[in-house]
This record gives structure tokens, C-alpha cells and sequence, in this order.
């Protein structure tokens, strides 16, 4: 669904990722690890287009990412459930909003108080917090909230940067095993994090793949993993 | 039927796609002010053009359609030219009435200068001649040649010499008025962009996290652009009510016949006016089309 071709990306003249090959396929789950600064948000971000490769060729469902045109990107996006690191939010609007702008943007009926809204707020524990404003929201309230807007749209591909970072070890657990689910429906997952428990614990789910970015280019992580 | 429902599809709105851009505050009321101010004062220059127009065309009518022939003779020869010149006029083409000014009447004509007792039979006085012309005029150097042979007392004044002056800066006050209107439309523009800007900028993390979820630039754009288009109409509605009422209340033009007093609107122009807030409105909604858009672009 989302393949990254030979990809290189530099930014000012200093190459920050070199000959990057991946392929989200159906199905696939991937981790993606290696220590801060080394470029993991980069790659996500040429995953979704957020950044345009200087060299090699992203394809998006089947279509070459400089071939996309403006509309083709946000079309591409609804496709893609993704989980920021800094959770942006509108922070004007509930919760529940924010979780329901996908379907808002994309011409769907929000169902802001329908059924499957409550659900997926009560599975991410967040069904109290769904008028708070995203600024009321704890560090670990957001990042659920995030994963919840990620997945209203039952996306084909779902991209996480560090999902677990500001959840405890039960939310993690279950945020893992909801992923788990969904790609085992046929969803490609990527998660980029450092924490290797939950790696542990998924490859003992799933076959999972690992990969690290070292040295500026992406490599399978051995098996310490 | 399509660009209709378009158009009232964008009036009515997405109170969801609305809710998107938060509210913005002062920045909202200084547009709508504004929009009033600038619609207020559009409606004096459209006022003041209009004006001009007509008070061009009536000068030019008026003067236009009259002449004087002046006799300054010795006493013995003034009622002997006067004839001559009387019946030179009457068989003149293009000349349709001819006739002398009475004593009484050049009286009144210089009353204003000299105070009504003024004794005109004892003063070295011209005769004047009031002469009416055809729609098709006539000819005037052929006239005075005529007149310089056989009244040589006589000059003919045609009122070019006023009329050109006259309707030339009366032409000149209807131009600046619409360029004023020109001015004032841009202003606006000016001004929404700037207004526009401001407010893309201040929700630039607003657009970020629009464009991630998969919103296309449509969508954000016509947040911003309903907002402006009708912040815009409001003022310039206000502004245009208020500019009309002090048109309208302006001296009535019947009461007292000078230009100033003559600044307004007659009959079908009064609708003129309200095609403002329109204006405003369509000026808004490109100025800020082109702003989003340019602003969309920074962000991937």
C-alpha cells in the first residue's frame, strides 16, 4: 500500500536518510527503532507525505507520491490513520470533535453521538473526557485521544510515532493488542518507538518485523529484538 | 442551476466545516468595521459621480441651447443695429427664437451687482439679445461674420468659452468620483487580504492538523473564505444603510439649486447603492480565496 523506493531525504545539504527501502504491504506490522534524532519521525512523515523524498520514489496505493497532486495527498491521508508524537489537536473544539474531524473533513457524518463513537472513547478510556477541550487533557489522555482519531476512519495503514510514549504499561498492552487486531483484518501497521517490552510482547502475538535506522539508513534489528 | 445551489450552499454553510477555524475575535469586528467604513464611503463617491453627471449634463444642455448677442453702439445707432441683428437672427438656420432684452430685465441682471434702483438708460449699457437655438445649433463663425458686416456693434456669444470650463470640471468630479469607487474597491481588497493573512497565520496549527486528517484545500479555504465574504457583506451593509440615510438627508437639491445641495441620488440611482454590499462581498471572497490558497501552499 505505501512503498518507499531507494528513498533518501536531506534537508540543508546534510542527507538525513539515504537508500531507505520499505513496503507497507496488507497485513505487514513493523517496528521501527533506533536512538532520538536518528530519523524514525522522518521516515513516518515520507510515509504519509508530510515530506517529499529528495531521492527515490514513495508510492501511495499505487500511485507515485510526486504524481499525487494536492487533493491526492488528503485523499491518500484518509486512508492513513496516523498518531503524532505531539498529538496536534484544534484546541477549540471537544475531544470528540477532534476525534471525529476525520469523518468531518472527508464529507461523513461525524456521529459524534453515535454508538461506535462511545465505543471507541470507552475502549481508549476517554468516554468521560469527550466534551473536555484537548488543552484539559493529560499527556497520556491525548495520545489516546490521538489513537482514536487515527482509527475513526478504519484505515488501511496506521502510523504511530511512539503511540506508548506517555501510556502505562496496561494501556500499552491493550493499544498493542488493538493493533494486533486490526492487522490481522488486513491493516499495515508501523510503529516507531524505543520501548522494547512492547516489541517483546508483540513478537510473542505476531510476526512482527523490526527494523532500525542506523547510520542514516533503515536495516533489519538483529536478535536482541 | 449548479453555480446557484453552489451559491447557496456557501451562504447557508457547513456549521461543522465552520466550527474548524475558531472564532477570531477583534479581528473579526475590525473587518466588519471596515467593510462599513469603506461601503459609507463608496456611497459618497458614487453619490458625488452621479452628481457630477448630471449636473455635467445639465450645464452642457443649458448652455448649449443659448446664446447672447451683445450691441455696443452709440445711442443713435443701438435700436437701428439692434433691428438689423434681430433680423439677421430670424432668418439664420439653427437660430429657433430671437429676441431684445427689455430695460427691466438687464435691470434684474445686474441687480446683483449694482442693487435694483439701477438707472440702465443712462449707462453705456450693451443690448443683449437672447438667442434660442435649434437641436441642430447653428452656425456659429458663419454668424458673426455675418454681424461683423452689417451690425458692427454686435458680438456674438455662443457660452463656450463657460461651457467648456464648466463641463470639463464637471467631468472631471464624475471621474473622480468613480476612481474613487476604484480606489475604495481596492482598499478593500487590500485590507481582507491583510485581515486574511493574519487570521491563516494565527491558525496556521489549525491547517496542519486539517491538511494531516486528509482535508483538502477546498475545505479549509472556504472556512476562511465564508467567514470573510460574510463579515464583509454584513459591514458593508451597515455601511451602505448608513451612507444612504446621510445621503438622504442631505438638503434637498429642489430647495436650494447649487452643486453641494444637489449631492445625492434621484429616482431609479437610489438602487444603485445597493449593489455595495454585493461588491464588498465578491471582492472579500476573492481576496481571501487567493490568501488561503497561497497559505495552503506552505503546508504539504
Amino acid at each position: 500500500m505505501i512503498e518507499l523506493n531507494d528513498v533518501g531525504y536531506s534537508y540543508g545539504g546534510d542527507a538525513l536518510l539515504t537508500d531507505v527501502s520499505l513496503n507497507l504491504s496488507p497485513g505487514s506490522f513493523h517496528f521501527l527503532t533506533g536512538p532520538s534524532g536518528a530519523g524514525k519521525t522522518t521516515l513516518l512523515k515520507l510515509c504519509y507525505l508530510e515530506l517529499q523524498a529528495t531521492r527515490g520514489e514513495v508510492v501511495a496505493f499505487g500511485r507515485p507520491a510526486r504524481q499525487l497532486s494536492r487533493d491526492g495527498v488528503a485523499r491518500m491521508r484518509r486512508r492513513v490513520g496516523i498518531v503524532h508524537q505531539d498529538c496536534r489537536f484544534l484546541d477549540h473544539l471537544p475531544l470528540v470533535e477532534n476525534v471525529a474531524l476525520p469523518l468531518s473533513v472527508s464529507g461523513q457524518p461525524d456521529h459524534a453521538d453515535s454508538t461506535e463513537m462511545r465505543e471507541l472513547l470507552a475502549w481508549v478510556g476517554l468516554k468521560h473526557r469527550a466534551t473536555a477541550l484537548p488543552p484539559e487533557l493529560s499527556g497520556g489522555e491525548r495520545q489516546r485521544a490521538a489513537l482514536a482519531r487515527a482509527l475513526i476512519m478504519s484505515p488501511d495503514v496506521i502510523l504511530a510515532d511512539e503511540p506508548t510514549g506517555n501510556l502505562d504499561w496496561e494501556m500499552s498492552l491493550r493499544l498493542l493488542t488493538l493493533l494486533v487486531e486490526l492487522n490481522r483484518m488486513g491493516k499495515a501497521v508501523l510503529i516507531a518507538t524505543h520501548d522494547l517490552a512492547l516489541i517483546r510482547q508483540a513478537k510473542t502475538q505476531l510476526a512482527a518485523r523490526v527494523l532500525r535506522i542506523r547510520d542514516r539508513t533503515l536495516q533489519v534489528a538483529g536478535a536482541e529484538l | 442551476m449548479r453555480p446557484l445551489r453552489a451559491f447557496i450552499s456557501f451562504l447557508v454553510g457547513d456549521p461543522r466545516a465552520d466550527r474548524v477555524v475558531p472564532p477570531s475575535g477583534v479581528a473579526a469586528h475590525l473587518t466588519t468595521f471596515a467593510a462599513a467604513a469603506m461601503a459609507f464611503l463608496a456611497v459618497f463617491a458614487l453619490a458625488l459621480s452621479l452628481s457630477a453627471g448630471r449636473l455635467a449634463e445639465r450645464w452642457s444642455s443649458a448652455l448649449a441651447q443659448s446664446s447672447t448677442v451683445r450691441i455696443s453702439a452709440p445711442d443713435d445707432q443701438r435700436a437701428a443695429q439692434t433691428q438689423a441683428v434681430l433680423d439677421i437672427l430670424a432668418e439664420t438656420p439653427g437660430v429657433e427664437s430671437a429676441r431684445a432684452l427689455s430695460d427691466a430685465e438687464q435691470r434684474a441682471l445686474l441687480a446683483p451687482w449694482f442693487g435694483a434702483d439701477l438707472p440702465v438708460e443712462t449707462l453705456p449699457i450693451p443690448q443683449l439679445i437672447e438667442v434660442v437655438e435649434t437641436q441642430a445649433g447653428y452656425d456659429a463663425e458663419g454668424l458673426r461674420l455675418r454681424l461683423r458686416a452689417e451690425a458692427p456693434g454686435a458680438i456674438l456669444d455662443d457660452h463656450t468659452r463657460w461651457r467648456r470650463p464648466l463641463v470639463r470640471a464637471a467631468d472631471r468630479l464624475r471621474s473622480l468620483g468613480w476612481t474613487s469607487i476604484l480606489l475604495i474597491t481596492l482598499t478593500t481588497g487590500a485590507m481582507i487580504t491583510l485581515a486574511a493573512n493574519a487570521a491563516l497565520a494565527a491558525n496556521a496549527q489549525v491547517i496542519a492538523v486539517l491538511r494531516l486528517v486528509g482535508a483538502r484545500d477546498t475545505y479549509i479555504a472556504r472556512a476562511f473564505v465564508r467567514r470573510f465574504t460574510l463579515r464583509s457583506l454584513t459591514g458593508a451593509a451597515i455601511g451602505t444603510a448608513l451612507g444612504m440615510l446621510a445621503v438622504w438627508a442631505l438638503p434637498s437639491a429642489e430647495t436650494a439649486s447649487s452643486f453641494l445641495t444637489g449631492l445625492g441620488f434621484s429616482g431609479a440611482s437610489w438602487l444603485l447603492p445597493l449593489t455595495i454590499p454585493p461588491l464588498a462581498a465578491i471582492v472579500a471572497f476573492w481576496a481571501t480565496r487567493a490568501a488561503s490558497f497561497r497559505a495552503l501552499k506552505e503546508v504539504r
